[in-house]
């Protein structure tokens, strides 16, 4: 399984991969909000965690239904699939992991530079990274679920955001939340981003099931 | 070793491909299923894998002591594509597959042998995209030989091959079925093998049943 996580880093790093694809979305999206707002301080620090969580959000989602389409298309997926239901799952983990680390961990450290951006002090911008980085996982594990169900379709893209969007809405909401409630005083910070954590912990676990079945299904 | 199916019968779509196909192979003993395109050659390969579920009847593997083995664990699929990564190095997409698929006993040809042994030598380094077709499914059937699996389920192995390529194809199967293998192979090309049982899928279509669509839009 380890030469599956470095297999698929390499290809998302090499040249044509989609690693940077992303963080240079996330870059886009947010580096324009200050143009678009204008410069209205205040107001800019009050929504820049809640826009930086939308742009990683949206992100993440993108390119999310390469996961395995790139392997159907070579005939590796057969290989893949042609495993037990352990297997599989973990193949699947594995996969999703790559794509984090791949796609997932560069918005998270991309996140400071685009705090600036929005006028965001240092503890909101450490509590959207902290978010960050528990609930990006969160999408890709569930995620993979949406990949795998549209892995035959050839525009699949918008049908995978479509699927996983209404999931992917809790944890932007408990994200979004305990962003903002490092910052503003009465409220409490660690409630919101337990309730992250289990959700992140909780795709992690049916994310690759549900997705081995879903490829189980979708062999043809 | 033994490779007994039974009954197996296989459908796409709502018309059966083919029904009651049977045979016995043991080791050292290949099939060569043959028959006009859209037969159900490949059906019938994707049934063997488990990749596809057969429509009725069963196909296994069984051990020198009787034992049921799991198919997708002692068998190597080769489809039509070549299950490597255009953009990782020959050797990068051979090791990637030797530790993916790796048995417990190990053993199998190193990287450097098996394309050695695909009369490629020089090639490691160089990029699976760079290669002509004809190389590439030189390197797919590399593949078969960096890890040791019993069965071997070939659809068109000879495909974009050339004639001495295929003479170093017929010169692999014939060295695996004396090392006490079983090969499937779905071919149109003779692939100069001899004593080799042959099967020939008609590929006259029956439908499912007599399901017929009313003018009401119901299936009855």
């Amino acid at each position: 399984m380890m030469a599956l996580l470095r297999r698929d880093l390499a290809i998302a790093t090499r040249s044509g991969g989609a690693a940077m694809l992303g963080v240079l979305f996330f870059l886009a999206v947010v580096a324009v909000i200050p143009f678009g707002i204008g410069p209205d301080l205040n107001l800019l620090s009050r929504i820049g965690p809640a826009i930086l969580w939308i742009g990683a959000l949206l992100a993440s989602l993108l390119g999310l239904d390469r996961l395995f389409q790139a392997d159907r298309e070579d005939g590796s997926l057969d290989m893949l699939v042609m495993q037990d239901w352990l297997g599989l799952t973990l193949t699947v983990f594995v996969k999703s992991l790559a794509h984090w680390l791949a796609t997932g961990l560069p918005l998270v450290l991309a996140a400071p530079l685009l705090g600036l951006l929005m006028n965001m002090s240092a503890t909101a911008t450490g509590a959207v990274m902290l978010t960050l980085l528990v609930g990006t996982p969160a999408i890709s594990f569930i995620g993979a679920v949406g990949a795998a169900v549209a892995v035959a379709l050839p525009r699949g893209g918008l049908m995978v955001s479509i699927l996983i969007l209404p999931l992917a809405i809790p944890i932007l909401i408990f994200g979004v939340s305990a962003s903002y409630a490092a910052v503003t005083d009465p409220d409490p910070f660690w409630p919101p981003f337990m309730i992250l954590s289990a959700i992140a912990l909780f795709f992690a676990v049916i994310g690759p099931l549900a997705s081995a079945a879903a490829l189980r299904g979708a062999s043809d | 070793m033994q490779a007994i199916a039974t009954t197996l019968s296989g459908r796409r779509g709502d018309s059966v491909l083919f029904a009651g196909i049977g045979f016995a192979l043991k080791g050292g003993e290949a099939l060569v299923v043959t028959g006009p395109n859209g037969a159900g050659k490949s059906t019938l390969l994707r049934v063997l894998a488990g990749l596809l579920r057969p429509e009725s009847g069963r196909f296994s593997l069984l051990d020198d002591q009787g034992a049921e083995l799991p198919v997708f664990d002692h068998a190597h699929y080769l489809g039509h594509r070549n299950a490597m990564k255009r953009e990782l190095r020959v050797a990068e997409n051979l090791g990637f597959w030797k530790q993916m698929q790796a048995t417990e006993g190990g053993g199998g040809l190193d990287i450097d042998a098996a394309i050695d042994a695909v009369g490629l030598t020089g090639v490691a380094h160089l990029p699976f995209g760079y290669l002509s077709a004809g190389q590439q499914r030189r390197i797919a059937l590399a593949r078969l030989l960096v890890t040791p699996r019993p069965l071997w389920l070939l659809d068109e192995p000879t495909a974009a091959l050339d004639r001495a390529s295929d003479e170093l194809f017929a010169d692999l199967v014939r060295g695996h079925l004396a090392g006490g293998g079983i090969a499937i192979a779905a071919t149109h090309q003779p692939l100069g093998l001899e004593g080799v049982t042959s099967l020939e899928l008609s590929g006259a279509r029956e439908p499912l049943s007599d399901l017929t669509f009313r003018d009401d839009g119901v299936w009855a």
